[in-house]
């Protein structure tokens, strides 16, 4: 009766062999590594640069143990951290040779040190959070309602364009919070330009002012369209956050949204908060000038003469100088959009810029004036200016729509426009959680909760071990496949393991032998009632296996309370709790069992089994009731 | 090796009246430190900034709150940590500074007085974040709370439900005395350690339920007072070893986790001892009072006692 069929048996290898494997690359530690990444949306780390960094480190004469090239980055691993730092340089020096203009982010990095067959079937170490591993951690806030006020603002002026195109008269608009309110003399305009909305504002809803003397109509953003702002804003601060992290040189950084309007950062190993938080909340300007295109200025071009008075020379991303006049036409505060897109004629790719109402007069006169001549778009960032395109003016451009051609690819139309939108933030963001983990702390606390879990397992295997002897020793031994999966798991699902989650783990195992006991317990009362050894454990296991799953369902229970309502360290110690109750129904009741059968259940005349004392309170009665 | 060699049922709910006076003294100390000291929340509740600031030489806490001082803050606490060369320093949320900036000024401050000063970690809470945190946590409770009334109702029967939660809400508002009354740090991983103790002691309960059930089929001479009594001795032995091994990875934590660790360890520890009294001896009682019958938990015949196949049957431990 205490046999486990074949399959019982090939289910309990396969998932030993399982959590060995994805276990094992927690045991190898790490190596200092050498990590190159693109730090613009325009350079792309692909084989390539890896043939540069490899033709670099032989150079150099530095020997890594191995390259990878992965979807994101290379990552050159290497024996010690001199021969790292040494990489690091020579690695800087080819790849970037204006260090004012870094095209890639060269940084230190700690992988791990498993051999490549445990990287191939995806089997990384568990990821530590930041208390473990140091570093710092941001929570932004984006303030929505600034983002729907600016919206609301070159709606206005988009409105105020319109009607004047259209001829329809009014007296006055004027942004009110986010309403739009315009004033008209009569009822006849009125309704006219509120069809004119109507037609040509998606995003407006319309609403007449009570019937009086006014004539007034108050358009605001439907909320279908608001969500839709939130969600761009969203993404574009997210956007706008990933460029200038990446000047930082993390080597990992994390850029969640959180919510509906919230941004989590956390930069691994980053100690200086100072400087992120500077970076971080950065703005970044975008101009619009004319090119010099005198001839002083195209001798200057070429590098002959000097740049004439009244301009400056900045490079374009493909390192081709232009001459750009000083004066500044207009600012990023007038672009309000940047989209990739086609031409209509010509399918070309092109990019589609919206400019708010002043934008786009502004734009309009200059254009009109300077038919066929080039034009520069100019990004700044830390003062420092970068041309993104330079395109020549083919005719007057009204109505605040511009279109920017010229034999771009696709993916060059999506990065030019990514780089337009995303030099500014969105919408302003507060920072509302901060937190900054030195790394000594991180390592101590490491040390912490791995003593924690091991002496509380040993303190916990000896006493079972004590009390049931031989049935003991298998409730320990399944309890050490419980950490053995629960480690597997983690790792495989790469969930972030905290301080916290160490914690969980350590009372998973207390909570698991629970399980345990209870089986012992109940087999050492069938065998106290006078069963025969065999039918006891038989009884035993099955008895107590309907306790076992409740009382697991209501920790469950509260597991996913804290999985659904926790954040943060909250989170972190739930998703080790659920996973260890789950883990431990399989290990304290299906494995257990199994050594048990593998150990009793091929003897026939079994006579006793090694469970401790059986205390029968008088010689062959059993307890009974007063 | 056998710790339990128990001869007869040890009458437990003869003396029900005095183990619920005395729970119900533990229950009103409690509540009467809560409202009287309030919790002390950490700064993940009220917002605010705290700093871990580790130094060379034991640190002079004096010579800290006069550098902070001196930098116009108001209200800045200045403790040990785990060691005398730890400092933990919190300071409130201050109207009009931008307190994310206020820790780096801190440390700059520190760091002139005493170059051996090094910073172990900044912890900055904005208020808004610190509500949400406290919405979340008692959302939290009320889900664990409805999520077992739920599933003890439909396993066994109301009355069960409510005694259970009574008896576990008791350990919930014990534990949080206790932190009342010492000033403990309550923070986010106390409050998970609560939630968890509050999953784990529940399952105590039910194992006696189980066992309550099984004797109202077993013995039907028996009155209900008898019942329970027998039920409870019949798995003490269990519970107090299932809780002691969980007490030994408690204290291990106690011991090894260092100071992080130290309050939810201690939360986890109270709750577990709390947790073996109260599901133990209360929840039985209340349910006793409640007035529980053979005929609440087996519904049918007695015929349907003696079917070995029954469904329904409870879980003998």
């Amino acid at each position: 009766m205490n046999r486990y069929p074949i399959w019982k048996y090939a289910i309990i290898l396969i998932a030993l062999v399982l959590g060995a494997v994805y276990t094992l690359p927690n045991f190898f530690g790490e190596a200092p590594a050498v990590q190159v990444s693109s730090a613009k949306v325009t350079v792309k780390v692909d084989s390539s640069t890896l043939a540069r960094v490899e033709e670099t480190l032989k150079t150099a004469g530095i020997a890594a143990n191995q390259i990878t090239l992965d979807a994101m980055s290379i990552k050159a691993r290497f024996d010690n951290t001199e021969l790292q730092l040494r990489a690091k340089d020579a690695i800087q020096k080819a790849l970037i040779p204006d260090a004012s203009n870094p095209g890639y982010v060269v940084a230190l990095n700690l992988i791990s040190r498993s051999p490549a067959w445990l990287t191939s079937l995806h089997a990384f170490p568990m990821y530590l959070g930041l208390d473990l591993r140091g570093g710092v951690h941001f929570m932004l806030q984006v303030d929505m309602q600034a983002a729907l006020t600016k919206k609301a603002e070159s709606l206005a002026g988009d409105i105020r364009t319109s009607l004047r195109e259209k001829n329809v008269r009014h007296g006055g608009i004027s942004r009110d919070g986010q309403l739009i309110e315009i004033r008209f003399r009569d009822a006849q305009t009125l309704a006219a330009a509120k069809l004119i909305i109507q037609d040509d504002f998606a995003d407006l809803q319309t609403l007449d002012a009570p019937a009086g003397t006014e004539f007034k109509l108050t358009a605001s953003i439907k909320p279908e369209a608001a969500r839709r702002v939130q969600d761009q804003s969203l993404k574009q601060n997210i956007t706008t956050l990933h460029n200038r992290i990446n000047e930082l040189g993390v080597s990992e950084p994390v850029i969640q949204q959180q919510g509906l309007d919230r941004i989590v950062v956390q930069l691994p190993g980053v100690q200086d908060t100072a400087k992120a938080k500077d970076i971080l909340g950065r703005t970044a300007t975008l101009e619009v000038r004319m090119v010099d295109e005198s001839a002083e200025a195209r001798a200057a071009e070429s590098g002959t003469a000097a740049v004439p008075f009244g301009s400056e020379r900045f490079l374009e991303r493909n390192g081709q100088p232009v001459i750009v006049k000083k004066q500044v036409i207009l600012t990023g505060e007038n672009l309000t959009d940047a989209q990739p897109g086609f031409d209509n004629q010509t399918q070309e790719a092109v990019v589609n810029l919206t400019l708010d109402a002043k934008g786009s007069r502004i734009f309009r006169d200059v254009t009109r004036e300077s038919i066929g001549k080039r034009m520069a778009i100019l990004l700044f960032e830390k003062g420092k200016g970068e041309v993104v395109t330079a395109p020549v003016i083919r005719s007057e451009i009204g109505g605040g729509r511009v279109q920017i051609s010229g034999r771009m690819t696709t993916m060059e139309a999506n990065d030019t426009a990514l780089l337009l939108r995303a030099g500014s933030l969105a919408a302003p963001m507060d920072i509302i959680e901060e937190k900054t983990i030195g790394p000594s702390l991180g390592a101590e606390n490491i040390a912490k909760g791995f003593s924690s879990v091991t002496w509380g397992f040993v303190a916990v295997a000896i006493f079972m071990c004590f009390y049931y002897m031989l049935f003991g020793v298998f409730s320990s031994v399944a309890l050490g496949v419980n950490l053995l999966l629960l480690v597997a798991m983690l790792s495989m699902l790469q969930a972030t393991l905290t301080l916290p989650g160490m914690a969980a783990m350590a009372l998973v195992l207390g909570m698991a032998i629970d399980a345990n006991v209870l089986i012992n317990e109940r087999v050492r009362e069938e065998l106290r009632s006078g069963a025969s050894a065999q039918a006891a454990i038989h009884t035993g296991y099955d008895r107590a296996w309907a306790t076992i799953l409740d009382s697991n369902i209501t920790t469950l229970i509260a597991g996913i309370a804290l999985l659904a309502f926790g954040s943060g360290p909250v989170r972190g110690f739930a998703v080790v709790h659920v996973l260890g109750i789950l883990t431990s129904m399989f290990s304290s009741v299906f494995f257990s069992r199994g050594l048990v059968n593998l150990w009793y259940g091929r003897q026939k005349k079994l006579k006793s089994v090694s469970i401790g004392t059986i205390w029968r309170p008088e010689s062959g009665t059993e307890i009974k009731p007063n | 090796m056998e710790f339990f060699r128990i001869k007869r049922d040890i009458p437990f709910m003869r003396h029900a009246l005095i183990l619920n006076a005395v729970s119900f003294i533990t229950f009103a100390a409690a509540v009467f430190f809560l409202f009287s000291r309030g919790l002390n929340l950490s700064v993940e509740f009220t917002g605010g900034t705290l700093m871990e600031v580790s130094y060379s030489q034991p640190a002079d806490l004096n010579a800290i709150r006069n550098t902070t001082a001196s930098l116009g803050l108001s209200d800045v606490q200045v403790q040990n940590f785990g060691s005398a060369r730890d400092v933990l320093i919190r300071l409130p949320v201050q109207k009009g500074v931008s307190s994310a900036q206020q820790g780096d000024r801190v440390m700059a401050a520190l760091k002139a007085a005493d170059s051996g000063a090094t910073m172990r970690r900044i912890e900055f809470v904005g208020p808004q974040v610190g509500d949400e945190l406290a919405i979340d946590g008692i959302k939290a409770l009320a889900f664990v709370i409805a999520g077992i009334m739920i599933y003890l109702a439909l396993r066994f029967e109301w009355k069960f439900a409510v005694a259970a939660i009574i008896a576990n809400l008791h350990d919930v508002i014990i534990i949080l005395g206790f932190f009342a009354f010492f000033q403990w740090e309550f923070s986010l991983a106390v409050l998970a350690a609560v939630l968890a103790v509050l999953g784990y002691s529940v399952n105590e309960s039910v194992v006696i339920f189980d066992r309550i059930r099984e004797n109202f089929r077993r013995y039907r001479k028996m009155n209900s007072q008898e019942i329970i009594d027998s039920a409870i001795t019949s798995t003490i032995s269990r519970t107090i070893i299932t809780h002691g091994s969980t007490q030994l990875m408690v204290v291990s934590m106690l011991l090894f986790g260092g100071a992080t660790l130290h309050y939810f360890a201690m939360a986890l520890t109270i709750g577990i001892l709390f947790g073996i009294y109260s599901s133990v001896f209360v929840a039985a009682a209340i349910a006793m009072w409640l007035g529980i019958k053979r005929e609440d938990l087996i519904k049918g015949g007695p015929k349907k006692d003696e079917d070995p196949n029954d469904p329904n049957a409870g879980a003998i431990v």
